[in-house]
């Protein structure tokens, strides 16, 4: 049973109106499609979509000791931050190491610092974050008045353009990958979850839906949930509490690239447990799966190395560039290159490949 | 609104039925059901000559979302599959009365009359959606 729906994001009626699907997704009332999957998919790719994230939360950490604090905090380091509006993605760990929640941290001042995480997790993570603040001139501030949507694909940037406010509308033009302007409470960053450009763009709640109504007029294709998760999962990103959560680490979940451990002075929630992980070896190898023939690969699904089973799908699915199915999976150290997958009972071959399976809309394969 | 013709039958399981006259029928999945599943990216069909029973599971319909069964609506054997729907699965959510998937030589005929009638199913579904 899925949980009650509790949320409604300011966009719940547009949505409605223009004919999505609802789903319930992490306690909000979220569109899964507004008619094809596949169609909104491909407009990403070739062209511009567009996602309500207003469920994702953004939180301000601001106050003297906000770099301090976020050094110990996540295991990502904000230190390698050292232009303005520049941002990092990270996890943010329990001391056993494993994956409280993952984020991006968007570096805005030497006291101010702007954090977007994950909707089901929210309260959990704000919760770990003020008992971790405690003492420190730090203030968690979660920023539910600002909603959010992300426009993304080769378009997205040139079409969304003349609809941002005219004096952040230049800065926003020349940010390069991975920065973020703001100005008064609208802040723009060139980040995604799709693999393809685009923005991110967060504004006063109240502005949101007029946002969502001209960005349709430019050309801009709403896209659901459903088209977000094939997106990033062509993209080869992970998804946090399919392939990893609180009881799996990053070292385990192909994102070892983003747990700094070269400062030795930096003593983050999490170092010791993965510094120990690290050093037993043998750690569970997380790679991308293509299924050969026909079929979809799913969540949980068994892989198998002749008849021993030696791990499984994390996050499976169909990629609508692809045209076959692909996953993300975890397997032990000593499973060997030749594996197959259960599925409904019977085994069928997959390759292992390195992710991502599509960047910029062109296959990496 | 889901399309729901008058001329057929349907399962609870939402699968249509089109009774030919001759002791043989032709199944498919409901217009409700595809849009339930959303873009179809595979279906999975029975083998020719294979011998049904009703609720017997005997092909998959794979959508982006999630991998269903369908099941049998009635007792016979499996006389022909529709092959087209290996190369272009996704015609199924543009049309699912035109795109049938599998044909049934009936052992059981009278099991025709336990099938529900278009009103019946139409407040079956209407049902589930509240």
């Amino acid at each position: 049973m899925e949980n009650p729906v509790e949320h409604k994001t300011i966009l719940n009626q547009t949505h409605r109106d223009l004919g999505a699907r609802m789903v319930p997704f992490g306690g909000w009332d979220m569109p899964v499609h507004y008619g094809s999957q596949i169609e909104e998919h491909h407009a990403v790719r070739c062209d511009a979509g567009m996602f309500d994230i207003c469920h994702m939360t953004a939180v301000d950490i601001r106050g003297s000791a906000a770099r301090t604090f976020l050094r110990h905090l996540l295991a990502n380091d904000v230190g390698k931050l050292k232009d303005q509006g520049k941002a990092l993605y990270s996890c943010m760990l329990k001391e056993n190491g494993c994956v409280i929640d993952d984020l991006i941290i968007y570096f805005m001042n030497d006291d101010w610092y702007r954090m977007v995480v994950n909707a089901a997790t929210t309260e959990k993570d704000i919760a770990w974050m003020g008992r971790h603040a405690e003492g420190l001139d730090v203030q968690i501030q979660p920023r539910r008045d600002l909603g959010m949507i992300a426009v993304q694909g080769p378009n997205a940037r040139e079409k969304s353009l003349l609809l941002l406010p005219e004096d952040l509308r230049e800065t926003a033009e020349r940010l390069t990958p991975f920065s973020a302007a703001s100005n008064g409470e609208w802040f723009v960053g060139r980040t995604g979850y799709t693999g393809e450009d685009g923005f991110e763009i967060m504004l006063p709640e109240d502005q949101v839906v007029a946002l969502w109504k001209a960005l349709t007029q430019a050309g801009i294709r709403p896209c659901g949930l459903g088209a977000r998760d094939t997106l990033r999962l062509e993209a080869g990103m992970n998804l946090y509490g399919a392939d990893m959560d609180e009881d799996t680490s990053p070292l385990e979940s192909g994102l070892a690239w983003t747990v700094a451990l070269s400062d030795l002075n930096r003593d983050f929630i999490g170092r010791s447990a993965l510094v120990t992980q690290k050093a037993g070896g043998r750690l569970p190898r997380f790679t991308g799966v293509l299924l050969e023939g026909k079929g979809v690969l799913r969540n949980q699904q068994k892989l198998y190395d002749g008849e021993q089973e030696v791990g499984e799908i994390t996050s499976g699915g169909f990629s609508p560039t692809l045209e076959r199915a692909i996953g993300l999976a975890r397997i032990s150290a000593d499973a060997g290159e030749n594996l197959s997958v259960d599925m409904r009972g019977r085994k069928l071959p997959v390759t292992l490949v390195k992710p991502p399976f599509v960047r910029n809309g062109k296959s990496c394969l | 609104m889901s399309n729901i013709p008058e001329n057929l039958k349907y399962a609870e399981s939402h699968e249509w039925v089109h009774d030919e006259g001759d002791g043989t029928v032709t199944i498919g999945i409901s217009d409700h059901a595809q849009e339930l599943l959303g873009d179809l990216v595979f279906v999975e069909l029975p083998e020719t000559g294979t011998q049904l029973k009703a609720g017997d599971e005997c092909a998959v319909v794979e959508s982006v979302k999630a991998a269903s069964d369908v099941y049998s609506p009635l007792d016979g054997e499996v006389i022909e599959t529709n092959e087209a729907l290996a190369d272009s699965p996704e015609v199924i959510n543009e049309a699912p009365y035109d795109n049938w998937i599998f044909k049934l030589k009936l052992s059981n005929p009278v099991q025709l009359d336990e099938l529900l009638d278009a009103a019946a199913y139409a407040s079956m579904v209407e049902a589930e959606d509240h």
